[in-house]
């Protein structure tokens, strides 16, 4: 069985800024375990010697020239955008400095 | 004479001619849509204006005495999570739902550079998540053949556009299986190519390292000019290979005779239903008969293959998804705090999948479990890509069902999302090793309703897996109906 | 006696510094301070959807630079994500180096030859900025927040330096020279003023010989000064916390610059947990042989180099004032040039690190061979230091002209000594109780005299000359 708690899924939720009732918290719990537990034979694996794959493609120093490309135009960004003032975007108040 | 039922090169052809306009071409597939679409939903928007427009330049461009290109008025439905530039772009999801890209996908671009003309932003699971299109915040897409049943996932819409008739082409996306299965569940080709061989510029992104754009199509060879239409390196995406596209529409007539097929064992047996793996029989009988050599071979990391998919590909996913944040564009919730907004937002933003694989992902990635799971899986990839190696050391292609079953029921796998994400278990291994893969009808299960064979090859091998899809093809049993 | 008498400081820096390319690191926006916000960005910047990141080959050499001109080794490399929501970040992940960093391993040395070890200096992203509206303009007490994405995605290369420093001015002698050595090479254009060099500094205390205490990181320092302001009232803060008998908390504080004092951050339930993985849009640098020898050897002359050049030129110790200013305000090739000429090596670098050090940008345009020729009429006795600046004050507004027509010109001859001689015994002869103050050590007849001997010759005499003069008679005759 995977060890994966009711806690474990409340931390991660809070660290993807998302929330979850009671009820759906216990549902994710479950599904999310049962997954895990599927994925139980990987965990089980003893591969410590194998390397990883993070990339199919074998590329190295993919660069580009340091030369100016056309940018966006703003009122066409700012128009996406839910909330703008003066050029910028506007976001609710922010509680703390950056980590 | 209406062009609707015709293939894209026949349609090419006739525009390139002067046999009949882009505009007509439009008009008649416009007429289809009609029809159909009510019954159907494979569409969150049908570009009627911008089509006629597109096409009243293919003909001017005609009048001129100019090259229209390759696909001059042919309509191809795009999966609505590629950037269309003034076309809402929604991934099916409320969270971007009216949101108007500024720009477009490089396939887009390139789609118009040869004269084709966007139809229509078809239906998906939400953010390319799922296995039916039952994901979709938009309701789902019907099966053509049967609309009690689902057309796959997550390129349900683009399978099920062609599949009806809508366009003979269609752009899908595949990270674990979304073109070639809703291909199989749908009757048509569905094929996903080397990773790196299609720019992923403007595609809005689910699993950065598993995901590539591919062609939907009536037959294989639609499907190869297709690919070479939107193929090709891009300077503006990183990971795509430093080649131009590989020309393969000239290799489709070649035959099978002295290629080496493989059976993939681990992709044979327990959970194959009876009718499909009597078709993939078939199939290779068929090969065997145009003289290709079959045999069997074991893929062993292939076992293994939906875990380690199902670490990954919800990691990259947590991280590429973190962007939807209400800030920029898309919905907002408004907040009393932005930690308020961000949450309210994504809550209210995101369907229960998502959720789910983002959840799962920002798990695998966490502080003491990374090591365990996503660290793992990345090992699980090498085992795979090194199995695979193997095989086609000995195999030029290899072969295996595309999906388990037929078209299943709405709500006949929502109950358990285990059960869903087994859908994906022969298309899986495929987008792990980076390697292409094509699905091509063949035959009907016992239900009538169709089944698809996959043929894998190795990275940059499409060539002959192109070949050896033409040969089935040309040897499949009559078409579903 | 102060506070932190008996306690070690142990300090630490990691430097961000933003490289001067044409573009940002991802992107082909312009790379520009200034500019109206949100026009320079584009989808990659913006973090639109769909959009995927390609490396500037520039910044790579500029990182490269940097770790060839910190001594560093430089490695193949990998970027990572660094996960977190924060609204000046667009993707909500920042794109960074993590395990696999291209350069590690140098060292900085100060002027005064100390070393400070260099642990890495890596390439990621910055963020844009953010203003606080509805309040005093800080994030307490704000209403809401505005974002500008025009910074978002410059590059920039983080230096990390290992815990060597144990005073703020060692700190403060660091940042100095890492700035100088940045814009050396081209990399920086050194305005920290403008935020394109920001340092963060880690600060704990010990008592010597005991383990190292919880550090605690100063973010928000905008200058030298406030560098050195922040690091000592974090020490004491510290040190007294340690007296009263309580630990210092791990903890990332703000420097508030009109208080004085660093201020807490947001505390935190639990520590932020990045999740770093590789970038999977992004794959590995791995510069070759050729090109990492092509950028160590395409290195200029390093602001050290260039003190000890132009100190043995002047006969001057490299770490003396003087060398210092002239090198960090590139004059030093002035001077260098000077000697060269057959100048006087000290009166140059004196003219150098004080007339011309006041009119920067018109001494980098100032003739060297004009240059060369007023130090050597001051050096001969033709001029007096006085005359000497008032030509060279000319000379710096023309650029360039000949100093012997320009002290001509003015009627600069200096005064013969008997002429000069006759002229303070004039003038002695008729202030004779102000010279009887002068001969009991009233301080201030020195200046009287001095003046009015410098009247009297309409300027002509040399200070120096006179006050000899006058202290010469006051010897028995």
């Amino acid at each position: 069985m995977s060890k994966l708690t009711r806690a474990d899924v409340a931390h991660v939720a809070r660290l993807a800024r998302l929330e979850l009732s009671d009820d759906e918290l216990d549902m994710f719990t479950g599904q999310l375990a049962d997954v895990l537990d599927h994925a139980a034979d990987v965990e089980a694996l003893e591969i410590d010697d194998v390397p990883p794959t993070a990339h199919p493609l074998p590329l190295v120093n993919v660069l580009r020239d340091d030369i100016v490309q056309p940018s966006l135009d703003r009122d066409e960004v700012l128009r996406a955008a839910p909330k703008a003032e003066n050029g910028r975007f506007v976001v609710p108040r922010i509680l703390g400095e950056a980590p | 004479m209406s062009l609707a039922a015709n293939t894209a090169l026949a349609i090419a052809a006739a525009v390139r001619s002067g046999a009949t306009t882009a505009r007509q071409v439009i008009e008649d597939h416009l007429a289809v849509v009609a029809t159909r679409e009510s019954e159907l939903h494979a569409c969150n928007l049908v570009m009627t204006d911008q089509a006629l427009a597109a096409a009243d330049a293919v003909d001017a461009a005609v009048a001129r005495g100019e090259d229209p290109g390759p696909l001059a008025g042919v309509p191809v439905a795009l999966k609505d999570n590629m950037c269309t530039r003034g076309v809402p772009t929604t991934c099916s999801s409320k969270i971007l739902e009216g949101w108007t890209p500024p720009y477009d996908a490089t396939v887009v671009e390139r789609l118009r550079a040869a004269g084709a003309v966007a139809i229509a932003k078809t239906n998906l699971d939400e953010f390319a998540m799922g296995s039916s299109t039952e994901n979709s915040a938009f309701g789902p897409t019907r099966n053509p053949h049967d609309p009690s049943r689902v057309p796959g996932g997550s390129s349900g819409g683009s399978a099920a556009a062609v599949a009806a008739g809508y366009a003979p082409l269609a752009l899908g996306s595949d990270t674990g299986g979304s073109i070639r299965q809703p291909a199989a569940l749908c009757g048509v080709v569905g094929m996903k190519p080397t990773y790196g061989a299609v720019s992923r510029y403007g595609l809005i992104a689910f699993a950065s390292s598993l995901d590539q754009i591919g062609p939907f199509s009536n037959t294989v060879a639609d499907a190869a000019a297709l690919y070479e239409v939107i193929g090709g390196h891009d300077p503006r995406d990183t990971t795509s290979i430093d080649q131009p596209v590989a020309a393969v529409s000239a290799e489709l007539g070649r035959g099978v005779e002295g290629l080496r097929v493989g059976v993939v064992q681990e992709l044979s047996g327990e959970g194959i239903a009876d009718d499909v793996a009597a078709r993939v029989r078939e199939a290779t009988d068929a090969l065997t008969a145009a003289g290709a050599k079959v045999g069997e071979v074991s893929v062993p990391a292939c076992t293994f293959g939906l875990s380690a998919y199902y670490l990954i590909a919800p990691a990259e996913a947590s991280s590429n998804l973190a962007r939807y944040d209400g800030v920029r564009y898309g919905l907002r919730v408004d907040g009393e705090d932005i930690t308020q907004m961000y949450t309210r937002t994504r809550t209210a933003g995101f369907g229960a999948e998502v959720k789910r694989r983002i959840m799962l992902g920002t798990y695998a990635l966490s502080a003491g479990y990374y090591d365990a799971y996503y660290g793992k899986a990345l090992k699980v990839r090498t085992l795979i890509t090194r199995d695979f190696d193997a095989a086609y050391e000995q195999f030029d292609v290899l072969v295996s069902p595309t999906a388990p079953t037929t078209a299943f029921a709405f709500g006949a796998k929502t109950e358990n999302p285990l059960a869903m994400y087994l859908s994906d278990v022969c298309t899986i291994p495929s987008n792990l090793a980076g390697h292409p893969a094509i699905s091509v009808p063949f035959g009907t299960g016992d239900d009538g309703l169709p089944v698809g064979v996959q043929v894998l090859a190795p990275a940059l091998g499409e060539a002959v897996m192109f070949r050896v899809a033409a040969a089935l093809e040309a040897a499949a049993p009559g078409k579903a109906s | 006696m102060s506070k932190l008498d008996g306690w070690e400081l142990v300090i630490g820096l990691e430097v961000h510094c933003e490289l001067r390319t044409a573009t940002k690191l991802f992107c082909g926006c312009p790379n520009m301070f200034g500019d109206e916000p949100n026009t320079n960005v584009c989808p990659v910047c913006l973090g639109l959807p769909g959009s995927l990141p390609v490396i500037n080959r520039q910044a790579v050499e500029f990182a490269m630079r940097i770790g060839a001109a910190l001594n560093c080794s430089i490695e193949p490399s990998t970027f990572h994500r660094k996960n977190y929501f924060y609204p000046d970040m667009p993707k909500d992940y920042q794109v960074s180096q993590y395990d696999e960093p291209i350069n590690v391993g140098g060292y900085l040395e100060l002027p005064d030859g100390f070393r400070v070890g260099i642990e890495r200096a890596h390439m990621e992203e910055d963020t844009g900025k953010t203003m606080h509206a509805g309040g005093d303009g800080r994030i307490h007490g704000s209403s809401h927040s505005l974002v500008d994405y025009n910074r978002s995605g410059v590059p920039l290369v983080e230096i990390v330096s290992a815990p060597d420093m144990r005073s703020s001015a060692q700190a403060r002698a660091y940042v100095a020279e890492l700035r100088a050595i940045l814009v050396a090479i081209g990399a920086s254009d050194g305005r920290m003023e403008e935020g394109s060099l920001r340092a963060d500094a880690n600060v704990s205390v010990r008592r010597p010989g005991e383990p190292l205490g919880t550090r605690c990181e100063i973010k928000n320092v905008n200058s030298l000064r406030s560098l050195g302001r922040s690091i000592e009232y974090e020490a004491a803060r510290q040190v007294d916390l340690i007296t009263a008998g309580e630990k210092v908390q791990q903890q990332t504080r703000h420097w508030d610059d009109a208080n004085g004092r660093t201020i807490t951050g947001r505390t935190k339930e639990e520590a932020e947990d990045y999740r770093y993985f590789l970038e999977p849009d992004l794959v590995p640098l791995a510069p070759d042989a050729a090109w990492i020898t092509t950028v160590r050897g395409s290195l200029p002359a390093l602001p050290a180099e260039r003190r000890g050049r132009v100190a043995a030129a002047a006969g001057a110790e490299p770490a003396s004032q003087a060398v210092v200013t002239v090198v960090d305000l590139e004059l030093d090739d002035l001077v260098c040039a000077a000697v060269a000429a057959g100048a006087d090596g000290r009166i140059a670098l004196a003219r150098a690190s004080n007339e011309v050090a006041a009119n920067v940008d018109a001494g980098r345009r100032l003739d060297a061979g004009a240059f060369a020729s007023l130090v050597k009429l001051e050096a001969g006795g033709g001029l007096t230091a006085t005359q000497a600046k008032t030509v060279l004050g000319e000379l710096l507004e023309t650029g360039g002209g000949d100093p012997a027509a320009i002290a001509a010109a003015r009627g600069f001859e200096a005064m013969d000594s008997n002429a000069l001689d006759a002229t303070i015994d004039e003038i002695i002869a008729a202030h004779s109780d102000e010279w009887a103050r002068y001969r009991e050590g009233d301080p201030k007849m020195a200046g009287f005299f001095v003046g009015l001997v410098m009247k009297a010759t309409q300027g002509k005499a040399d200070g120096k000359a006179v006050n000899a003069a006058l202290q010469d008679r006051l010897k028995p005759a």
